[in-house]
């Protein structure tokens, strides 16, 4: 799939590698005590220690690093039981330090892959450089008066997990599946929240263009992009920026960039841009850490069942196709909702209703599943009164929506309303004949050969019910009739 | 190993020290002759050698994920040079 | 009980005259207050803290009175200004910490605070303890309370640690700490005739203390007797959660350890420390601790560390580099010193930093700086660290052979205030038998063995096995026994 950039000068591909920031969903920060949340009071989830206060010295939290060995195991990653912590070392007011403890060298988990699963139907395997653990900085206000910066450590010190990706990927819609994709496996672990608005998670995007299985061309940094769509966005605008420009005879500088969704173009960050020496060595604060393989071994059986696994489940058990098994895989709520639903019941059946009507009805009313309106265990019970013939698809449609109203289950909106088939076949013939006697024209025309004409039949005697006649009845009631 | 001045200042720019320019030519003498002496240990077989870079032999020790700071946000700015509102404030950074 | 006498008490006698009630708490403050006052001209203290001992005095008494005395009861000490202090502004002798207060102790002073000790005030010392000759405080140099025979200039006192040591000879405070990094506990106790134990690294917390060289940095007493480094260090030293180089190891009786049996015991002199030029009083000073410790039963084994002629270039690179690093958070945003005069960010920061570091900070971070930078990190920082591999190894397999090692603290005694400024290696140069143990993280003690023909004081330094500050302290004592070495001179002559 890949997607070709055509320029003055014929096809280019673009060549992209995704950095993602995910903040792993610990109580406290990496380092110290203070409280890992989003928002609250400047400078109070702040410890002495975040504050690089003189003398303060860090601790590591062991829950990250037990929540990055998880995402390393989920990601089908080398787990690397010694890694070392170092200094990133740059100036800048939201780093109290002057320096980031990250890893750089050595990181606790080595080489994984991410499994994609396209739209139409085929498989994409990017591979994972490594993932690493460091602290995440303050934020910086630039807004807040004429002449100052404001600087609030709250964020400062929150563990982030580092997700490099290789260079695997070759459109927008494929970045946008990786980051679909490693979000679901980050909430499915409980890892990380994957929420990109409130920053949690967040990616950087690195993005070359080149001829078609060319040699590689320089990329671009674009930083901090923060939801999917600005992901695409930013590629698409970069990399149409890189062809244009070597298509005008210019040459594409290995720079940091910013997407400005508004313009809709990248733009060179200037801040950091001066001369990138960031002096890395091994943090004299901290001991190399060393896990023990068993341990390892032991989080690994603890893992949940994660979408890939889920998806070939689905799959087989159900006998969902490839995409219907992604989508109802890719959050863990939903695959958890569909499996009640399907519990005993027609597995493709079960995924028509929750990824038709179910989904239908929370988008346009813009919940999330958790608080359905219809939960599983009705939706199942309206399922089953298809399939005893008590409603039809059409009827059965009628009562969801008043279930999703009311609140109540299937049974009771059906014998409140009415709605149940009409299956007794006297009733139906009474119809049918009333009908027939009515159009002697259509019975001509069909008796001539004109199969289409049974439609005409079959609207009729629905109208006539109410639209509550069994369709299938009908049909075979007519046809009967009208051949003899 | 023997520094001119432009590495000199661009050693200080990456420390962030203001160095008045009449003073590098002093500088760079004086780290030239700390780096060349540092050079005695070029004589030094070192092939196979791990580095060390602690002295304390053992195990990383981990702390529990329970939030026990924090909420101290006078003694984090109390002896701030500048603050406002319960922020640091610094000259303002141009992105 | 006079002023003089009791501040010429060792802590172990004043610790025991409290007990017997011969003097009160209240009376041993008193006394060591007028002392620091009177010594000022030493410059040995930054910020005096009568207040505070005398509170502290207070609650001494009461304990002591209720039979609740604690192991340093009512003790006074000067503690390095490098050591946080709650509420007591902590300088590390740079301007860039101009009206610091920090809201936190360290976990070694609070040790000491847990155990009955007593705060008279925070010592003078290099900026960021880099200097061997506390030259190079923002606050001026410490003189030390010796002088030579017929020459009253004053003299350095050795550094970083040069206040807590000259505070101790001149009994302005029972006792003190320090911080060694790469000598700056044995180095000036030795110029200052008085004991200076750096224990193994990880026995004390560095939590609080001022960052210098992480890899390096331990806080160790300075005291007039080897019983008394005994005594201090026990209450100095912990494990500390809140740091995670904190080794978790419970702490001996090391009081107890001074009678320890020496007999059968070997003791190594590394051949290799018989540097070039050795002043010939020096040596003969090392061949008398030789004998000394002979005659306390112990074997001297001549043995090889053939890469400590390297410690001193290796040392020069690690502890800049790390200090590089440390210092980068003294940029005039959240604490501390930030440079007048508007302009952008950038200017703030290098106007901050070129001010309110001195000198010889400066130097070492832009060492640091470069050592680290692209491109040559390789070639010195991980070349450092590996001949650092190395020198280990020598200590290593030395132990294998001795129990001890024997050598000078110094190659040369206390030099006059303004000497040796010109040129930052000749400084260096006095940390060249201290900076070994350093790097391996063993325990030193410098001992007061005698004097030089101008009658200044000279130190003999013990190392240890790592853990093994107990043989240490036991042959330390035999050596200060046999050594008869008298310091009150100090006091009375300074
Ligand atoms: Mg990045
Ligand atoms: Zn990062």
């Amino acid at each position: 799939m890949t997607a070709l950039i055509q320029g003055a000068t014929g096809d280019w591909e673009m060549v992209i590698g995704l950095e993602v920031h995910a903040q792993v969903t610990s109580a406290a920060k990496l380092f110290s005590g203070a409280a890992n949340a989003f928002g609250g009071e400047p400078n109070t989830r702040v410890s002495l220690v975040d504050a690089a206060m003189p003398g303060m010295l860090p601790v590591i939290n062991g829950y990250c690093i037990e929540q990055a060995v998880r995402t390393g195991l989920a990601l089908k990653a080398k787990i690397n039981l010694t890694s070392v912590f170092d200094r990133k070392n740059y100036f800048y007011p939201d780093l109290p330090q002057g320096y980031q403890i990250s890893q750089f060298t050595q990181p606790i988990v080595g080489t994984g892959e991410v499994v994609l699963d396209m739209e139409d139907g085929t498989e994409r395997r990017v591979g994972i450089t490594r993932l690493h653990l460091e602290q995440d900085a303050g934020k910086s206000l630039h807004d807040q008066a004429p002449k100052l910066t404001y600087v609030d450590l709250n964020r400062s010190g929150v563990a982030l997990m580092e997700i490099v990706s290789e260079p695997d990927i070759r459109s927008p819609e494929e970045a946008a599946a990786y980051l679909t994709k490693l979000r679901s496996i980050l909430r499915y672990l409980g890892t990380c929240d994957g929420n990109m608005e409130e920053g949690s998670m967040r990616a950087d995007v690195n993005v070359s263009v080149r001829r078609p299985g060319g040699a590689l061309g320089t990329r671009c940094e674009i930083k901090n992009v923060n939801s999917i769509r600005f992901v695409q966005q930013a590629i698409v605008v970069e990399a149409a920026r890189q062809v244009a420009l070597i298509e005008d005879g210019g040459k594409v500088v290995q720079e940091t960039r910013l997407f400005d969704p508004e313009a809709g173009v990248t733009r060179v960050m200037r801040s950091k841009e001066e001369s990138h020496d960031y002096r890395y060595f091994p943090d004299p604060d901290l001991l190399p850490l060393e896990l023990d393989a068993d341990w390892v071994a032991s989080i690994k059986a603890g893992l949940p069942e994660l979408p890939d696994e889920k998806r070939a489940r689905f799959m087989d058990g159900y006998g969902l196709s490839p995409y219907d098994a992604s989508v109802l895989v890719a959050e863990r709520e939903t695959a958890e909702f569909f499996e009640t639903v399907a519990q005993g019941r027609d597995g493709k059946v079960a995924a028509n209703w929750v990824m038709g009507e179910l989904f239908g009805l929370l988008n346009r009313q813009g919940r999330a599943m958790a608080d359905s309106p219809v939960g599983p265990v009705e939706l199942g019970g309206l399922i089953d009164l298809i399939a005893d013939g008590t409603l039809s698809n059409r009827l059965a449609k009628e009562v969801f929506e008043e279930m999703a109203a009311s609140g109540k289950p299937a049974a009771a909106v059906v014998e409140e309303k009415g709605l149940r088939q009409i299956t007794d076949s006297g009733a139906i013939e009474a119809e049918v004949d009333k009908v027939i006697a009515a159009g002697p024209d259509q019975v001509a025309q069909f008796k001539a050969g004109n199969e289409k004409v049974l439609g005409w039949f079959v609207g009729r005697v629905m109208q006539a019910t109410g639209g509550k006649a069994n369709p299938a009845a009908v049909n075979e009631i007519l046809r009967k009739k009208l051949s003899e | 190993m023997s520094l001119d001045k432009a590495t000199v200042a661009r050693i200080a720019a990456l420390a962030r020290i203001r160095v008045a320019e009449d003073e590098l030519d002093g500088l760079a003498r004086e780290l030239s002759n700390i780096l060349g002496w540092i050079e005695q240990l070029d004589a030094v077989d070192t092939s196979g050698v791990p580095p060390m870079s602690r002295a304390a032999d053992q195990k990383l020790r981990w702390r529990e994920d329970v939030v026990d700071d924090g909420g101290i946000g006078e003694k984090i700015l109390a002896n701030a040079p500048a603050a406002k509102d319960g922020f640091f404030t610094v000259p303002k950074v141009i992105e | 009980m006079a002023a003089a006498a009791l501040t010429g008490l060792t802590i172990a006698e004043a610790r025991d005259g409290l007990l017997a009630k011969d003097f009160s708490a209240r009376e041993l403050a008193e006394a060591h207050i007028g002392a620091m006052e009177a010594g000022r001209g030493l410059n040995a203290f930054l910020t005096e803290t009568p207040e505070r001992a005398l509170a502290g005095a207070q609650e001494a008494d009461r304990r002591i009175a209720a039979g609740e005395a604690r192991g340093l009861e009512g003790v006074p000490l000067g503690i390095k200004d490098l050591f946080c202090t709650e509420g007591v502004a902590t300088t590390a002798a740079s301007r860039i910490l101009q009206g610091f207060t920090p809201p936190y102790e360290s976990t070694v002073t609070r040790n000491l605070w847990d155990a009955g000790a007593v705060m008279l005030g925070k010592t003078n010392l290099d900026e960021f303890a880099m200097g061997s000759s506390n030259t190079t405080s923002h606050f001026g140099p410490v003189e030390n309370p010796w002088r030579r025979k017929g020459d009253n200039r004053p003299l350095v006192p050795g550094g970083s640690s040069g206040g807590s040591a000259a505070a101790v000879a001149a009994h302005l405070c029972a006792g003190a700490t320090g911080t060694d990094t790469g000598g700056s506990i044995r180095q000036p106790a030795a110029f200052c005739g008085v004991v200076g134990l750096k224990p193994t690294y990880g026995r004390c917390s560095r939590y609080g203390i001022v960052a210098f060289a992480s890899s390096l940095d331990q806080a160790g007493p300075i005291t007039k007797t080897v019983r008394d480094a005994a005594i201090l260090l026990r209450h100095m030293a912990g494990f500390d959660a809140r740091d995670s180089t904190s080794v978790e190891r419970e702490v001996p009786d090391f009081e107890a350890a001074l009678s320890r049996p020496l007999k059968g015991l070997r003791v190594g002199i590394p051949k290799e420390y018989r540097v070039d030029g050795m002043d010939p009083e020096i040596d003969a000073l090392w061949q008398k601790g030789i004998g000394w410790l002979e005659e306390a039963g112990l074997e001297a084994v001549e043995i090889g560390l053939p890469h400590t002629q390297y410690a001193l270039p290796v040392y020069y690179i690690l502890a800049p580099a790390e200090a590089s690093s440390n210092l980068a958070r003294y940029d005039g945003v959240r604490y501390g010193h930030r440079a007048e005069g508007g302009g952008d960010l950038l200017e703030m920061y290098e106007a901050t930093r070129g001010e309110g570091f001195g000198a010889e900070v400066r130097r070492r971070i832009m060492i640091g700086t470069y050592v680290l930078s692209a491109g040559y990190y390789d070639a010195y920082y991980l070349k450092a660290q590996k001949v650092r591999t190395l020198i280990a190894r020598d200590f290593a397999a030395a132990f294998e052979a001795v129990d001890v090692i024997l050598t000078p603290t110094a190659p040369g005694a206390a030099f006059a205030i303004g000497e040796k400024e010109d040129d930052p290696i000749s400084m260096y140069l006095n940390d060249v038998f201290t900076v070994p143990a350093s790097l391996a993280g063993l325990p030193g003690i410098s001992v007061p063995a005698g004097t030089d023909g101008d009658g200044l004081p000279l130190g003999l330094q013990l190392m240890a096995p790592s853990f093994d500050e107990e043989t240490m302290i036991a042959a330390a004592a035999a050596i200060e026994a046999r050594a008869g070495f008298d310091g009150a001179a100090a006091a009375g002559g300074a």
